[in-house]
């Protein structure tokens, strides 16, 4: 078990399953086959990132360098909130980039549901954390990978 | 109502104090929590409008439609008129079968109605769908040093490099915020430290790099960081020609899609590397270096999304971003040599070419290079690639692009320019 302190984001409490991408996530090009099929599980479908294509984002604690990509990334975050098939939480080892930023700002402000997010994990937080690994993010940032 | 540590004026209190109504009220703690996260001190004027990247009425985007309600039903819209990124359709130009349209019709069924909502809250007119609305004949066209709030990753990072002019990689919905309130969060792009470049990029390749994949190398490596590109100017020269404006259109729109790249300075060519040369460079700065053996690895490392690898290409996209004039004619030119050279009168493959419709109005008032180009049967439309590809069916088809934008999000396949051309030619 180790323990980690970040900058809290969009602060919550909240336990769940890690899933991880160790480079630069495309939030259009992981999200938009799932949710434009309406599916009720969103399966990342960037063929470029090789850490995450296939896997369940849907309710997992998706730990991440950064967002990257397209500009409509905050909106298709957005659109998952709003269809339910969001993650429970954005961990990151660095600062927050703008385009997850206002995904979970709309998500929060416009859609009333939050998507706990911590940033400035260190990167030490990135090398430790492997798929499938319980998690618990405080209030105050602080993050437990079991 | 939040609280904030960021220093607002009386007018910017009221909003959030709920005085002014509750979806303006919405509107300024969604930009001020957004500004915070990066440590925003306080919102500055907008210099210019807004350019907005969501452009397609993808019922998916429910809350957005919503929204736009909102804004209608309360009087609210933006400061300036705005532009917007292309449409997703055109039957004319680009033809679809009938189950295509039939999918169309539903994955694009709030495409009228969502039209309708941009006008009401400010859009600049019928012809404003272009992901390119800084050339001249859109007219969204920033000057030097503005502060902007755009999205559209391939647009910022033009206005910002190319252009001189001061916008963070805002993502859609922030932006038409930003436009509504005039204000934007003062912090990364906007500010002189946000703009220093803290990667070396020696470009050492022996002839000048397709700018696609120079822009793809760059993207993935910096991710979100700044580049200060050196070796460029020995192929392009100093001056901003309108070719190299587009070469920097291309790259751009790379290096923003396969990373997150908001800003490029390119030494003795762009206009803040002009002036300040390498003392953009912060200390400590990472180094990369891009010879031809690394553009090589670079594009054998992407995937190869077609079912069968030896299949024939059955539509080709040129023009992701959208393509300016001279581009459109160049691209007309090197069509016919080609033909030429291959003893073909038209091309075998069905080849979109994409432009703002202000840019094709133009074209076509050159009717003898609008006839040229329509006589190797290549069609011209004003859609966007990537959101005609997005779906089911023609994710399956086998599509040709010279745009590594288009490549990263769908199941198109990169081709350098001359190998696309001859495709394109020949069908193989």
């Amino acid at each position: 078990m180790k323990t980690f302190k970040g900058r809290p984001v969009l602060a919550g409490r909240v336990k769940g399953q890690s899933v991880v991408s160790r480079q630069g996530v495309n939030l259009l090009a992981s999200f938009q086959k799932s949710a434009l099929k309406k599916a009720k599980t969103v399966i990342c479908s960037d063929h470029n990132n090789k850490d995450l294509f296939g896997k369940v984002l849907t309710g997992k604690i998706l730990c991440l360098p950064q967002s990257i990509g397209s500009t409509t990334g905050g909106l298709v975050l957005e659109a998952a909130t709003y269809l339910g098939i969001h993650p429970s939480a954005l961990l990151f080892s660095g600062h927050i980039d703008s385009l997850a930023a206002a995904g979970v700002i709309l998500s929060d402000r416009w859609v009333n549901k939050r998507i706990v997010t911590v940033d400035d994990l260190g990167k030490d937080f990135l090398d430790y954390v492997q798929d499938g690994q319980t998690i618990e993010v405080h209030e105050d940032g602080t993050v437990i990978v079991d | 109502m939040i609280q904030t540590h960021m220093s607002l004026e009386a007018q910017d209190r009221e909003i959030l104090e709920g005085r002014k109504g509750q979806t303006l009220q919405k509107v300024l703690e969604s930009v001020v929590l957004y500004g915070e996260a990066f440590g925003a001190q306080r919102l500055v004027p907008l210099d210019g409008p807004v350019h907005l990247v969501t452009s397609f009425g993808i019922p998916l985007l429910r809350p957005v439609f919503d929204m736009m309600d909102e804004f209608i039903e309360n009087g609210i819209a933006a400061k300036f008129p705005f532009t917007v990124d292309p449409r997703p359709l055109d039957y004319e130009n680009v033809k679809c079968n009938l189950l295509e349209k039939f999918v169309f019709r539903i994955m694009y069924g709030k495409q009228k109605d969502y039209e309708s909502q941009l006008k009401r809250v400010g859009l600049k007119d019928e012809n404003a769908f272009s992901c390119t609305c800084y050339m001249d004949e859109v007219g969204n066209i920033p000057a030097p040093g503005d502060r902007l709030a755009w999205a559209e990753s391939s647009a910022v990072v033009f206005a910002n490099s190319v252009l001189g002019a001061r916008t963070n990689r805002n993502s859609g919905i922030i932006e038409l915020f930003c436009g509504i309130l005039g204000k934007a969060p003062l912090f990364g792009l906007l500010t002189e430290e946000g703009r220093q470049a803290s990667w070396l990029v020696d470009v050492k390749t022996q002839s000048l790099p397709h700018p696609q994949v120079l822009g793809s190398a760059i993207g993935m490596r910096v991710v979100e960081e700044v580049p200060y590109i050196r070796g460029l100017d020995r192929f392009l020269g100093p001056e901003l020609t309108p070719t190299v404006r587009d070469y920097f259109k291309e790259m751009g729109a790379a290096a923003a899609s396969n990373g997150a790249v908001g800003l490029f300075h390119v030494e003795n060519v762009t206009p803040e590397a002009k002036k300040s040369g390498a003392a953009l460079l912060a200390q400590n700065a990472n180094s990369y270096v891009i010879d031809d053996k690394e553009l090589e690895r670079v594009v054998a490392s992407y995937p190869m999304m077609w079912k069968k690898s030896d299949a024939r290409p059955k539509l080709g996209f040129v023009g992701c971003p959208h393509l300016s004039l001279p581009q459109l004619e160049q691209w007309t030119d090197r069509i016919q040599k080609t033909l030429e050279k291959e003893g073909r009168k038209k091309l075998k493959v069905r080849s979109i070419f994409c432009a703002a419709p202000d840019v094709v109005a133009r074209f076509k008032k050159n009717p003898s290079v609008h006839q040229a180009l329509i006589r190797t049967g290549a069609k011209l439309t004003s859609i966007c690639p990537l959101m005609y590809m997005n779906n089911p069916i023609c994710s399956k088809k086998t599509v040709v692009t010279n745009s590594n934008k288009l490549r990263t999000y769908t199941t198109a396949r990169f081709y350098p320019d001359e190998e696309l051309l001859t495709l394109l030619a020949k069908g193989r």
